[in-house]
């Protein structure tokens, strides 16, 4: 070990300045600890404030004759009585809420959330997490990976804690035992890496009597590890990452003292700024140059992420809180769809389609959210259908807003993706939750104004852009008929593409499956396409199950007005079933196949197809030929056989 | 290259988001300033958050009458330099009734300070009080928000917290409730205090050792400051050396003994002290351990 890593007494005493120029320069680590009731988690931060003598004499003596009255630890210090804050937990011996300790060695001030570890407190347990930079999972030696050593990991991994430690705490009750030791790290790799989880890092504690938390433990001569603390010292800062990122800064307030000085006031989020830096407004999307970075102790050359900051910019621009100020040539997007994962907070459970404050940095807009693709049983870790979410749910879903917010997906920033939603009538902050990525980017905004517009893409063509998009049940007809269309399309000179869900699956979404998850997201992967392929003044055709009305609603508003001409192949499940072109249907009637669309999954029926097309009733030929007419203008009545 | 920041600096950077959130999403906020060097602290970083402009909000002393004097000197002091215009509110009730720190005790303090402090946000209508507490200096505070909602009679509820995640404040509210606001949450007294010396934040001549008339009851140094300071039979003023570690009513304040004239003997003698900051302040100790968890239900800062 090199250097100590409590100061002494000694030090202070003999030349309190010299100790102070140093210590003006520590660094802050902000940790969680996670762990069930009994792994011995006050315990042990009670062992980290008493080593680094965050406890005084008095708080000692008063902690001596609570531990006599109700400590656990017969007449031994109950460390755990130090940080059990309030009184009815006390009574309880359970810690029920976020509480946060300080303490500092020689090089770092230290941030402890301890969080409670039973199930009903995930809320807790997100809320603590959500400002962790790592995350100490405690486990007991006698008992192993528990259940909620697998949820606690999952929550950490979820919030995007990057550094995870896992203290297999109470060694001194197995003996110090390696291979009880190994095999519990052994256990949790493979959960760990289960779950996302790349590198973790092991230790062997005992809380209670002292083992390799401030230093190596002469008992665990097998462990060459470095202590808790030392390990605590020596982790690299998220914030220095953050500072290599592209500029962000959400405004926070204008600083309007006289009608000279205009100034943006915000904490920077990402990367570094200099005066003479050029910088985007978003959503508007004007540019300027920073003009000044203003402090009371004078103007700074340069202000990173972390810092908060009044910034003065070279023009007048139009900028109010709400707003991002971004490097102005790697500006973040701005969307108003997007999908979620979402942690629940409220006793009152979530309801789809109502309307929430939703807030993401500075901004504040109204969202709502639609029925959950899923929520996640955070103890087997699995996927189940739900219609709501309720207190300590998690789920994902999707969610729109009332106009859009200038985002980033949450695992590249906690700023631009983290967001609470807050409910409009009781004002509780009733959910959490994570953008994963915008499912359409919001029409007024434009990044790249092209110079070949997509009109001018499809004038070369003589002709107009256009989507056709083909859904009903498998074996309904879609693929026969779309390519009936293509080669009369075709054959009339016009550039044509057609993209088919088989021929998909084997390329670009190799990696999806069939829950409906993996089917939103296949859905959403062919809309883009598709998009782009408009963009470039094809007409194109797609043929896919498509299921969902929401997905498909998704497409048609990624493209203009009219553009999306929904086709709705529309064959009766029998007669379908009968013809089992690819023989899945015997399949999934004899559960080889899962998530079957008509069998076991289910198939929402356009209300508004441009389109339809009856096959009982019209031979694909004759289907063909009206949807070739339509989309060359010539019916533009949506002639529909009457059923 | 990197610019790793410090921690004091992450600190401060904390803070001024705080303040600048409660600014853009209150109605009326207000800063309340007791004086002391947590107050100082809060005090200097409005100034920072919204500089060039003075901080957009008043202070407010709820004010007991029992006071160190030297405290009044400085707050009108600091007052002016700020540019902010100071509120003052007294109890006119416990003023009437002639309550005070002698014969009243807990008294003294539910109805100067406890029910003034309601007295003054409900008379103001402020929606938020900007408080300097710390999560370190009691066991109650270290599971506080920083956004601590009060209803509309002043109630704290710590069973029916709002979640605080990221730094992502909901300060949405109903008429007639309001929020406390602790931007300095995360600091330790110790941070305090380097944050004064490197800052070179103005703060009252009482935290530093000194010859003060002292008198010694029930275990606390205690400081005759005026002549209100009723002595009992045998008590005479004896001059120590003297500082205080916390400042709030004189004749409830505990002095320490100590020699510490400069801001790094009080921080030598912070670090090495064997004792809590809140030791001398007799509020904590009412009702077992369990005294400043009650008062806040109540209303208390």
């Amino acid at each position: 070990m090199a250097e100590p890593v409590y100061v002494t007494d000694a030090l202070i005493a003999e030349d309190i300045d010299a100790y102070l120029a140093r210590h003006q320069h520590k660094t802050m680590l902000r940790f969680i600890t996670c762990g069930s009731v009994d792994d011995g988690k006050s315990t042990l931060i009670g062992r980290l404030l008493y080593d680094s003598k965050m406890i005084f004499e008095d708080q000692l003596a008063a902690l001596e004759t609570d531990s006599k009255k109700v400590g656990t630890q017969g007449q031994e210090i109950d460390f755990a009585l130090l940080v059990d804050g309030l009184a009815a937990e006390r009574e309880q011996g359970i810690t029920i809420d976020v509480a946060y300790r300080f303490f500092s060695t020689e090089s770092r001030k230290f941030i402890v959330a301890d969080c409670p570890g039973h199930e009903q407190y995930t809320r807790n347990m997100v809320t603590g997490a959500s400002t962790a930079d790592l995350a100490v999972i405690l486990i007991d030696a006698r008992k192993g990976v528990l259940t909620q050593t697998r949820r606690h990991s999952y929550l950490c991994n979820l919030i995007g804690i990057r550094h995870i430690v896992l203290a297999v705490n109470k060694m001194d009750l197995v003996g110090y035992d390696q291979a009880a030791f190994d095999a519990i790290v052994d256990d949790y790799r493979h959960f760990a890496a289960s779950i996302g989880i790349g590198e973790f890092t092991a230790i062997p504690i005992s809380g209670f009597k002292g083992d390799n938390i401030t230093g190596p433990s002469g008992n665990t001569p097998w462990y060459r590890g470095a202590s808790l603390i030392e390990h605590l010292e020596g982790v690299a800062l998220d914030s220095s990452a953050d500072q290599s990122r592209p500029f962000r800064m959400p405004v926070q307030w204008v600083n309007r003292p006289n009608l000279d000085f205009r100034g943006f006031a915000g904490l920077v989020s990402a990367g570094t700024l200099r005066p003479g830096d050029a910088v985007r407004v978003l959503p508007s999307g004007k540019t300027s140059t920073v003009a000044r970075i203003v402090t009371l102790d004078g103007d700074l050359d340069v202000a990173v992420a972390g810092q908060a900051v009044t910034l003065t910019l070279a023009d007048e621009v139009d900028c109010s809180r709400g707003d991002v100020l971004a490097a102005a040539d790697q500006p973040p997007e701005a969307a108003d769809q997007f999908e979620a994962t979402l942690v629940w907070l409220a006793d009152e459970p979530l309801h789809v389609g109502r309307g929430y404050w939703l807030k993401l940095g500075t901004q504040t807009v109204s969202a709502t959210v639609q029925q959950p693709k899923y929520t996640v049983n955070v103890n087997t870790l699995d996927q189940l259908a739900a219609k709501t979410l309720e207190l300590n749910a998690i789920g994902v879903a999707e969610l729109a807003t009332d106009r859009p917010l200038v985002f980033e997906p949450y695992a590249e920033s906690r700023t631009l993706g983290g967001f609470i939603l807050i409910d409009k009538l009781t004002n509780a902050t009733v959910g959490a939750g994570m953008l994963n990525f915008a499912l359409r980017r919001a029409q007024n905004v434009h990044w790249q104004a092209l110079d070949v517009t997509r009109e001018a893409h499809a004038a070369l063509k003589s002709q107009k852009s256009a989507v056709l998009w083909f859904t009903g049940l498998s074996g309904s007809g879609k693929s026969t008929i779309a390519n009936l269309v293509e080669k009369k399309l075709h054959a009339l000179g016009h550039h044509t593409f057609l993209l088919d869900g088989d021929n998909v699956r084997h390329g670009l979404n190799k990696d999806l499956g069939f829950t409906e998850a993996d089917r939103i997201e296949n859905i959403r992967r062919v809309g883009e396409v598709a998009k782009l392929m408009a963009d470039a003044g094809l007409i194109v055709l797609t043929a896919f199950i498509s299921p969902f009305r929401a997905e498909r609603d998704m497409v048609r508003s990624m493209l203009p007005a009219g553009e999306f001409v929904e086709v709705f192949v529309d064959t009766p499940l029998e007669v379908a079933e009968a013809r089992d072109v690819k023989g899945l249907y015997k399949k999934a009637r004899s559960g080889q196949l899962k998530n079957f669309t008509g069998i076991d999954s289910p198939y929402e029926v356009p209300h508004m197809p441009e389109l339809r097309v009856e096959t009982v009733r019209e031979d694909s030929e004759m289907a063909a030929e009206r949807i070739v007419d339509y989309i060359l203008g010539k019916r533009s009545d949506m002639w529909m056989p009457t059923i | 290259m990197t610019t790793q920041l410090t921690h004091l600096q992450r600190l401060e950077a904390e803070a001024i988001h705080i303040l600048r959130e409660v600014v853009a999403e209150a109605e009326r906020p207000v800063m309340l300033y007791s004086v002391g060097k947590d107050s100082a602290v809060m005090l200097h970083l409005a100034r920072k958050a919204f500089y060039p402009a003075p901080p957009p909000f008043p202070l407010l002393h709820v004010d007991t009458t029992w006071k160190f004097r030297e405290m009044y000197t400085l707050r009108d002091k600091m007052a002016q330099k700020s540019g902010m215009e100071l509120l003052v509110w007294q109890n006119e009730e416990a003023k009437a009734r002639g309550i005070n720190p002698f014969d009243h005790g807990a008294l003294h303090t539910d109805m100067w300070k406890t029910e003034g402090l309601k007295q003054a946000l409900d008379h103001f209508a402020f929606d938020a009080a900007f408080g300097g507490a710390r999560r370190d200096e009691e066991k109650s505070r270290a599971k506080e928000r920083i956004f601590s909602f009060r209803t509309a009679s002043h109630g704290w509820d710590p069973k029916n917290q709002r979640p605080e995640l990221w730094n992502l404040y909901n300060a949405k509210k109903h008429k007639g409730e309001s929020i406390r606001v602790f931007p300095i949450s995360n600091w330790t007294e110790l941070d305090v205090w380097q944050y004064i010396q490197l800052e070179g934040i103005p703060i009252v001549p009482l935290y530093f050792a000194a010859p003060r008339p002292t008198v010694e009851r029930d275990g606390m140094l205690l400081m005759v400051d005026d002549d209100r300071f009723a002595l009992l039979a045998g008590e005479v003023p004896v001059d120590r050396s003297i500082r205080f570690r916390t400042l709030g009513c004189y004749p409830l304040t505990g002095a320490v003994e100590s020699t510490a004239a400069t801001l790094s003997q009080v921080i030598q003698e912070t670090l090495l002290t064997t004792t809590s900051e809140r030791q001398g302040r007799a509020i904590d100790k009412d009702a077992g351990g369990t005294g400043m968890e009650v008062k806040k239900q109540q209303g208390y800062f």
